[in-house]
């Protein structure tokens, strides 16, 4: 029997860069394929290409054995391919019934839409697959989890039996991740087949069938996950070998250096973000707050950095009180922040690298005498952190935006950390990056810790936040629920209450603290 | 520092200051590229319009190579007069020095050298109203508001020129520039706050300003600052405010011009090598990251906008205080509203803009000569700016017909980590 899809020889180049070159990959039906790379690997054009968002510069498309030459994402659906975005593509104020139906309306005397054939339709295949959601309910009452749910069932609704998931688990807590997997495989069990996009080892491990790796835009093998360890899997990614557990000494917890009382924090739309929280973080350790997006962490890094004001509360930074205090005042109390949003709030991303190396301090000697700039000394700076902490470019004078996403990163984390700093708040430090940037950034997050800087860290990334932090404090709507020591804290616990159970509650069904050794592998 | 160190810099330097001049080079390529399209498109219209061309049309079947003579014709009188116009005659030039030196007679070399000091003249303005514009494009802001500025400058500073009396020139000129300056940063200072304050666009708040100080000027011209007669100007300026000329009259190159360098030159200064400017340039170029690094992005949007007008009025008390020496209505034509697209011409950089400058005054003061040598209309030159404007504004198409390939912006220097 053919494969049900086959990609051959694939290739794509933009100006500047060829994302994918001459690319293979084979689906057989009923299995699940990860797609296995860093970001830039061009693993999204290739579902691009197969989506029919692009055109492939050379190679072939087969599905089900027949050549096809797919024009559009009409044409890839009509085939029977269907597509999970990253980012979901659903309209809040819809139900689920009416969000599925998007686009392929069903009608009544032809002109009234026939919601409840639709509605219908869309209980038959959630008890088919064990997608359970209500159809009548409106998106935006929806949590994360069921919202990716309407978007299977949306592309289950048109048919299709191909199914493409990119990086699907980016937004979800380890339970709503199991949930997913056991769909999944639902899936694949009544003949689906599935691409799924990752960049993230321990999900291939757990759920392919067959792992194909890209690099730099070239297919790299096809493995399955009983041939190879996860370090393998790493070092075919990345091309060289990686460290995946980062060592760290026991933390030496010096004086509060961060103090956060019943703070309330609003977001740009006036809504309460953050709800009464209260923290502390030591020099010389890491507290990570850990959390899915959106339960007001980047709201409390703004309130902590003066982007955005605090409606109410008390923030106390080496004593000193900064509720109302203006960025500039915060950076002068000897605080970094690598922020969430790199390219929004970390960069000029058209000034040159140089410039941004000196972004915070571009006023104080010995980058300015008076108002002058001196060019000469920043360009030195410049040369010498770009050496130091490894940025990857040609020379200090090209733009930010030139560089690749790891290697802006790492400009930002040169900035903050070669400046003398007492407090680290870093943000999603790593989101987005590849493994190697990835082990970089950590191993410098943990140097910086052991020179007595309190560093607060906040990730989405629930292995991220067990690996780096001392203590782990858990925030769900605004809230700290728990904090609880990171040496032994148990990760079904931690998902327990970054879905919004109680601790009581969720004690009960997971212990707080994982007995023996933990593993701690990114 | 140790000798290591320093070898390893001298290897650096030179390569990543070569790195700089070739994206200098290629930062003036399109818009060198925009002007050439643009008077050969302007010469396509002349020819089209041209009668020559048209008889030898109306002869095609009789003599049909007859036309290529005829078009080369139109366009070579068009194009001929306008540079002659707004440059001069180089045997003029010639002639005019050979008697010079024999006789000591300087009145056919100023006959010779009038053109091209006249485009000087025309292009003093547009060099302080393009720096206007320039400087808030690099924040980010777009101050549509140099004409009303511009007439506020020209305004404040007559004021200052006329009403005082008996001032010495070396107080009485630097008082009257200054409240031209003044008058303009005004008119620009009060939709910056209103943006920083209110977040009011600056860009319908500069235009409604711009109404506002036409009428008032209107006001200003027919009743307070109104000269004894009939005409609605203003009195003239005392001698001691005005800026100096070089030659004898007709001749009205003055030290304006130079004025106008030193400020182009000041300007490159403070954006480029102070923590003033840098603080502007990235409030320009991204306010989240500026307001993330510790600045004041209203602040700044204040502070641009004041500057940005008040070099929009020195453009006003230029043109008052070294040519005219006094106001009228309508007196602007439209220097403010050029001096948006010579702007962007100059990529809104000081260089630039004098460049584009000097070029608006040789197309501005030779188009009148075109007229009545060649009989061509003077507002060809308005189509001949548009479409280099056009052609700035949209560097693709410029791209697209000289085949130029990859902006720096999409070439990616560095990607992956691997390697």
């Amino acid at each position: 029997m053919p494969p049900v899809l086959q990609l051959k020889g694939i290739t794509k180049a933009f100006p500047g860069v060829v994302a994918n070159d001459h690319v293979d990959l084979e689906l057989q039906e009923g299995e699940i394929h990860c797609l296995l790379g860093e970001n830039g690997a061009g693993k999204t054009t290739l579902m691009n290409i197969l989506y029919g968002l692009y055109k492939p510069d050379a190679g072939e498309i087969y599905v089900r054995g027949q050549k096809a030459e797919i024009q559009d994402p009409n044409d890839a659906i009509q085939r029977g391919i269907g597509m999970v975005h990253q980012h979901f593509m659903l309209v809040p104020v819809m139900t689920v019934t009416e969000n599925v139906m998007l686009g392929v309306e069903e009608k009544r005397n032809g002109v009234f839409l026939d919601r409840a054939k639709v509605a219908a339709r869309i209980r038959e295949i959630s008890q088919d697959y064990g997608l359970e959601v209500d159809p009548d309910a409106y998106i935006k009452d929806l949590p994360v989890g069921i919202q990716q749910r309407v978007e299977i069932i949306k592309v289950l609704y048109r048919q299709a039996d191909i199914l493409i998931l990119d990086e699907p688990t980016a937004v979800l807590t380890p339970q709503e991740v199991e949930g997913l997997f056991k769909i999944l495989r639902s899936l694949v069990a009544r003949g689906k087949s599935l691409i799924f996009i990752t960049h993230k080892l321990k999900e291939v491990m757990a759920l392919a069938d067959r792992i194909t790796v890209l690099r730099l835009g070239r297919t790299v093998g096809t493995v399955t996950p009983g041939e190879v360890t996860p370090e393998r899997l790493a070092s075919m990614m990345v091309g060289r070998d990686v460290n995946l557990t980062v060592s760290k000494k026991p933390p030496q917890a010096g004086d509060v250096a961060l103090e956060v009382k019943d703070l309330y924090v609003e977001d740009e739309r006036h809504q309460l973000a953050v709800r009464g929280l209260s923290l502390e973080v030591r020099a010389g350790e890491v507290l990570g707050i850990a959390g899915v997006q959106g339960n007001g962490q980047t709201q409390l890094v703004y309130a902590l950095t003066g982007l955005m004001p605090a409606l109410s509360g008390e923030i106390r930074i080496l004593g000193q009180p900064v509720k109302h205090a203006t960025p500039r005042r915060i950076l002068e109390r000897g605080v970094g922040h690598v922020p969430e949003d790199r390219q929004r709030h970390g960069l000029i991303l058209s000034f040159p690298i140089h410039d941004n190396l000196m972004l915070c301090t571009y006023y104080q000697p010995p980058f300015a005498r008076g108002i002058n700039l001196q060019e000469r000394v920043i360009v030195e700076n410049a040369e010498r952190l770009v050496k130091q902490f490894d940025v990857r470019t040609p020379n200090v004078f090209v733009p930010a935006s030139s560089l690749s996403g790891g290697n802006q990163q790492k400009v930002i984390v040169a900035r903050e950390f070669s400046r003398p700093i007492k407090l680290l708040i870093a943000s999603q430090p790593t989101r987005g990056l590849d493994v190697g940037s990835i082990e970089y950034i950590h191993s410098r997050i943990i140097e910086k810790r052991d020179e007595g800087t309190a560093v607060l860290l906040v990730s989405s990334e629930l292995d991220e936040i067990l690996a780096l932090s001392d203590r782990i404090a858990v925030m769900y709507r605004g809230q700290i629920v728990d904090i609880v020591p990171a040496a032994q804290a148990s990760k079904e616990y931690l998902g327990l209450l970054m879905a919004g159970i109680p601790p009581a509650e969720a004690a009960k069904s997971a212990a707080p603290i994982a007995g023996g050794e933990v593993e701690r592998v990114f | 520092m140790s000798a290591k160190e320093k070898t390893e810099k001298t290897e650096t330097r030179p390569k990543s200051e070569k790195n700089r001049s070739q994206a200098f080079w290629q930062s003036l390529l399109v818009p060198l590229l925009a002007v050439f399209t643009g008077l050969v498109i302007g010469g396509i219209v002349i020819a089209a319009t041209d009668k020559g061309v048209a008889a030898a049309f109306v002869n095609f079947s009789a003599n049909p190579l007859g036309i290529f003579p005829a078009i080369w014709k139109a366009v070579i009188t068009a194009y001929g007069a306008l540079f002659y116009g707004s440059l001069g005659s180089p045997r003029e030039l010639i002639e005019g020095f050979r008697v010079y030196q024999t006789s000591g007679d300087k009145a056919l070399l100023l006959k010779a050298i009038y053109p091209f000091t006249e485009s000087l003249v025309t292009a003093t303005p547009y060099i302080f109203a393009g720096l206007a514009v320039a400087v808030g494009f690099r924040c980010g802001l777009f101050n549509i508001g140099a004409e009303g500025q511009f007439f506020m400058g020209a305004l404040g500073s007559a004021f200052v020129g006329y009403s005082l009396i008996g001032l010495p020139w070396f107080i009485h000129l630097p008082l009257a520039i200054l409240g031209g300056a003044v008058a303009g940063a005004l008119w620009g200072a009060i939709p910056g706050y209103l943006k920083a304050k209110f977040g009011a666009h600056e860009v319908v708040n500069t235009i409604m300003m711009n109404w506002i100080a036409f009428r008032l000027s209107d006001w200003l011209l027919t009743g307070p600052m109104k000269a004894s007669g009939f005409r609605p100007v203003t009195p003239n300026i005392q001698p001691a405010a005005e800026l100096p000329r070089f030659f004898p009259d007709p001749l009205r190159f003055n030290w304006g011009f130079v004025l106008a360098l030193v400020v182009a030159w000041l300007v490159y200064w403070f954006l480029f090598k102070t923590t003033l400017g840098f603080e502007i340039r990235a409030v320009g170029a991204n306010p989240d990251g500026a307001k993330y690094a510790g600045m004041s992005v209203t602040r700044n949007f204040v502070l641009v906008m004041t500057l940005s007008g008040a070099l929009a009025g020195l453009a006003g008390a230029s043109q008052v205080l070294g040519v005219d020496h006094w106001v009228g209505q309508g007196f602007s034509a439209g220097y403010g509203f050029d001096s948006i697209a010579l702007a962007l011409l100059g990529k809104s950089h000081p260089v630039g803009v004098v460049l584009a400058a000097l070029l608006f005054g040789v197309l501005r003061s030779g188009a009148t000569r075109m007229q009545s040598l060649a009989g061509i209309p003077i507002d060809i030159i308005s189509i001949i700016q548009g479409l280099v404007i056009i052609f700035v504004a949209a560097p693709a198409i410029i791209r697209w017909i000289y085949r130029i390939r990859v902006s720096e912006q999409e070439t990616i220097l560095t990607r992956g980590w691997g390697k």
